[in-house]
């Protein structure tokens, strides 16, 4: 970011947001895994995630997020859109239509009873997809100078 | 999937691996590896030979598209074998010649292995498909591969023209034949050829009949390079020799004749069938041959020749097409055409592929291909001489070679279209015998041309970039082949008959097939002095006078200015097209992102607004709406507050933060109405896209409110305010009437007994409307890597300029 004429006084800012920033993500989590039952899901998830490194970003400078996190975000957008396919693939190996879902109760220790769904996956495509895409935007443009 | 399916396809599964060979077995020829496999094919192709003499077919179905007719159908008869066989066959002597052409050390032998084999197999599919939609998949690979082939030189501008050239023409063609394709199957509800053939009878009065035929005839002169669509493939000449001996000679140029061929079942028979492709077959013929004698290049005199060969073959293949309109008991008089069509075929591919390949060896022996610095190399290259004789005189219709024998039947069926008494062919029937002959006397004065100039006369050392010598016997085995069946054919043209040409022509012209399921076919050298004979000895003698006095004769060329030339028009038309469309172009890409809103926004205005007054869409009615309570009227009051803010505000920060409050209250408006989901996501998407343009706010020059004109004030208000009136009333109109029951109730009812989740809205993104999520997640990474290339690749230009 270009730097501001007034030398800015953020140190509150920075503190809150290095907390801040954790809470929002793991809630993002949270979201995306809570998304076949409750509000959730994805996109949801995956736009919480972006709107933390977004605050990061305001908070310090692009060059030491991007220093700090050092994640390629093409690659995740990439990622994310191999695997919304290949989950949409593997219903060929059942003979089913492309992209069915499916989902079982397991018994898992300490969790009790979850469904696992075939769909979360396909989300977590998704989840990828959206924190890329929304990262490289900001990230370009953010950089430009 | 059948065996014979992975054999059509095999030379795609085997392209696959081309570049691994090429890359970790450096040190052997990859042509070598390549070579095997069309060797196998023919090898294979060669036992459908005895089941296709005893008449019968062989189709097998895969299914690929079963809901829209659209299988793939392997169907082998004597049509599909014949170029099944050629095309293996000149393939295996074309990629043996091909591996001492190209040096492994200086040529990409993978991308040229790969395209070949590219090729290879969608000559195959064109070939053996049933299905007129595979058929035409395959076809546009061959136009494709024929063009990544003619560009393999891409670093020459005259490759690339070339390249271009072909592709435009074909392509042109392909897309009319598909239009063409698609009446059939309106008219017969059925893709498949065999089907369609069994109901000619019922479609024949039809009209789409007609436009059908001529859409498809577009197709067939497109890719066989019939006036006035040769004009790509003397430019296709720019491809390495082994490319043009293979594509632009035996097989791809003729996939336009192997579909009137296959089509003959269902046209043959109507006079503009008969007239068409008669026709423009002989005046190709014709101006093929004549326009081929004033070339100065050995390959521009085998590209017109082969234009002109072409034509030959299409005109035969019209002029048997009328056989079936004749009712005749002893229909095999006029029959011959087709014989000669099919016979000569197969000769041409032979004696035009081994005279490609001379010339590929004298181009590389020499380096050049231009016959004013070439003469003498006689002495220097005996067998690459005598090849060339063969090769020549075949084509130029002399015995002992087969090409006398397709020539004398080809003036024989010329004849015999005075004798019809059909399609009104008294009057203009007398030109086919005239041109005809006209036509061959331009073929044996280019056919001499061809050999005496390059292996005669005057040896030129100082003309030549290298001291010329016998080529190596590697690239001699393949021509060697090829001029030993110009002979063999000649005195054994019977080996042909039964086994090739008889299955062929039952496929091309079934209706004519006597009860013994057979053609008598019968071909022999001599048949006594008739005025078949006296015609070639005409050309003959006239032949040799005007190789003679050529130069004498030169100025005819001279009468047409280049101006009118066809090159000059599609030259003319590509730049008119390049130069209006850039116009149109700048017309409405003016850079400015408000001249693209008014725009999209007008045309929204005009589209829905139209529809909206059409439809008599409008109503409106209370029923059935809940009352508003305080909530939505403060949320509403706020949005519109903060509209207004937007459009007065002074600074930039304002106008961000009441955009900002606007999304807010729209997001609180989901919270009122119990969709949480909806409200996340507006609420997140609105702080995202805050803080974006709060990032962007430091790249924007300064803020200044503009005294812009009236008339552009005013345009924007008249947009803005369609654009709100047109959505308002849509919005209540659709409220107030439903015209089906509402969806919801299905994904209320089914989102946990199917899906197992309970959340609806993420259960629909997920999985009922997976699809569509899917290809919008593909669509936002599109629109990333697109910001993101933009903007970096912008920095870079500058960066280098």
């Amino acid at each position: 970011m270009k730097k501001t004429h007034v030398k800015t006084n953020d140190v509150i800012f920075q503190t809150v947001t290095k907390v801040v920033a954790f809470i929002i993500i793991a809630y993002s989590l949270h979201l995306f895994f809570s998304g076949h039952y409750t509000p959730g899901g994805g996109f949801i998830g995956g736009l919480m995630t972006a709107a933390a490194f977004v605050l990061l970003l305001l908070a310090f400078d692009v060059k030491t997020v991007e220093k700090t996190l050092n994640v390629d975000y093409i690659k995740m957008t990439a990622t994310g859109l191999l695997i919304a396919v290949l989950t949409g693939l593997g219903s060929f190996f059942y003979n089913v239509p492309f992209l069915t879902q499916t989902f079982s109760y397991v018994d898992i220790p300490l969790l009790g009873k979850t469904a696992l769904a075939t769909a979360v996956l396909f989300d977590l495509g998704v989840y990828l997809v959206v924190i890329g895409v929304t990262m490289t935007i900001i990230q370009t443009i953010g950089e430009k100078e | 999937m059948s065996l014979l399916h992975v054999a059509i396809l095999s030379p795609f599964l085997f392209a696959i691996i081309v570049p691994f060979l090429y890359k970790y077995f450096r040190k052997v020829h990859t042509g070598w590896f390549v070579l095997i496999l069309p060797v196998l094919l023919f090898a294979y192709f060669t036992q459908f030979i005895s089941s296709n003499m005893r008449g019968e077919t062989i189709k097998q179905t895969a299914s690929w598209i079963p809901s829209l007719d659209i299988n793939f159908t392997a169907y082998i008869d004597g049509l599909g074998l014949l170029f099944a066989l050629l095309i293996t066959g000149i393939g295996a002597l074309v990629i043996l010649y091909s591996i001492y052409y190209l040096s492994k050390e200086k040529e990409q032998l993978n991308t040229f292995y790969v395209y070949l084999l590219m090729f290879m197999g969608a000559m195959l599919g064109v070939v053996l498909s049933d299905n007129l939609i595979v058929l035409y998949t395959f076809w546009e690979f061959t136009s494709l591969s024929s063009f990544l082939l003619i560009g393999y030189w891409y670093k020459r501008e005259k490759s690339r023209y070339g390249a271009q050239k072909s592709m435009l023409i074909t392509i042109f063609g392909g897309l009319l034949m598909l239009g063409g394709f698609i009446m059939l199957y309106m008219m017969t509800n059925t893709f498949s050829i065999r089907e369609i053939i069994e109901k000619v009878p019922e479609i024949s009065q039809h009209e789409l009949f007609i436009p059908a035929l001529v859409l498809i005839l577009f197709g067939a002169f497109t890719k066989s390079a019939q006036f006035p669509f040769y004009i790509w493939l003397p430019d296709a000449m720019e491809a390495p020799t082994p490319v043009s001996a293979y594509l632009h000679s035996a097989t791809m140029v003729k996939a336009g004749i192997y579909i009137v061929a296959r089509f003959s079942p269902v046209f043959a028979g109507t006079p503009e069938w008969f007239w068409i492709v008669s026709a423009f077959g002989i005046f190709t013929m014709f101006w093929g041959s004549f326009n081929a004698v004033k070339q100065t290049d050995l390959k521009s005199i085998l590209a017109f020749s082969t234009v002109s060969q072409l034509g030959m073959i299409m005109s035969m293949l019209g002029v048997g097409s009328a056989a079936l309109a004749i009712d005749s008991i002893d229909n095999s008089v006029y029959t011959v055409a087709t014989l000669a069509a099919v016979f000569h075929l197969i000769n041409h591919a032979t004696f035009k592929g081994s005279l490609f390949m001379v010339v590929g060896i004298v181009d590389h022996e020499t380096g050049t291909r231009d016959i004013r610095k070439l003469g003498g190399l006689m002495s220097f290259m005996p067998i690459t001489f005598t090849i060339s004789i063969i090769g020549a005189f075949a084509m130029a219709g002399l015995p002992p070679f087969n090409g006398f024998l397709s020539k004398e039947m080809f003036f024989t069926s010329m004849i015999r279209i005075i004798e019809m008494d059909v399609f009104n062919v008294e009057t203009l029937g007398l030109l086919f015998p005239i041109i005809a002959w006209i036509g061959s006397i331009f073929t044996f004065i280019y056919s001499m041309v061809l050999v005496f100039k390059t292996f005669t006369g005057k040896y030129q050392p100082e003309k030549l970039e290298k001291k010329p010598h016998e080529a190596p016997i590697g690239m001699l085995i393949s021509p060697i082949i090829l001029g030993s069946l110009v002979i063999i054919f000649f005195f054994f043209p019977n080996i042909l008959a039964y086994t090739i040409i008889e299955p062929a022509m039952a496929s091309i012209i079934p209706a004519l097939l006597g009860d013994e399921k057979h053609f008598h076919v019968h071909i022999y050298a001599w048949h006594g002095f008739t005025i078949e004979l006296f015609m070639t000895i005409g050309v003959f003698a006239l032949g040799v006078l005007g190789y003679f006095f050529l130069r004498k004769w030169r100025g005819v060329y001279k009468l047409v200015p280049e101006k009118l030339t066809l090159n000059k028009g599609y030259d003319a038309a590509l730049y008119t097209l390049d130069k209006s469309t850039f116009k149109i172009t700048r017309f409405y890409m003016t850079g400015f992102i408000r001249d693209y809103l008014a725009i999209i926004f007008t045309f929204f205005i005009l589209i829905l607004g139209t529809t909206l007054i059409l439809t008599d869409g409008f109503s409106f009615s209370l029923e059935g709406t809940a009352p508003i309570g305080i909530y939505e009227a403060v949320l509403a009051v706020v949005m519109v507050i903060g509209t207004i803010t937007v459009l007065f505000a002074k600074s930039r920060l304002t106008a961000i933060i009441a955009l900002g409050s606007v999304g807010y209250s729209l997001s609180l408006f989901f919270v009122v109405f119990r969709a949480p989901d909806l409200a996340l996501t507006q609420l997140l998407v609105e702080t995202v896209s805050v803080a974006l343009f709060l990032l962007c706010f430091y790249h924007l020059p300064e803020f200044k409110k503009k005294e812009k004109k009236l008339n552009f004030k005013l345009t924007n208000l008249i947009i803005s305010l369609g654009v709100g009136t047109i959505v308002t009333l849509i919005a209540l109109s659709a409220n107030s009437q439903r015209v089906s029951e509402t969806i919801s109730t299905y994904f209320i009812e089914n989102s946990y007994k199917l899906a197992g989740g309970k959340n609806m809205v993420n259960v629909i993104l997920v999985d009922f409307r997976g699809f569509d999520t899917l290809f919008e997640i593909a669509v936002l990474g599109i629109a990333g890597l697109g910001i993101y290339s933009m903007i970096r690749l912008k920095v870079r230009k500058g960066e280098e300029g």
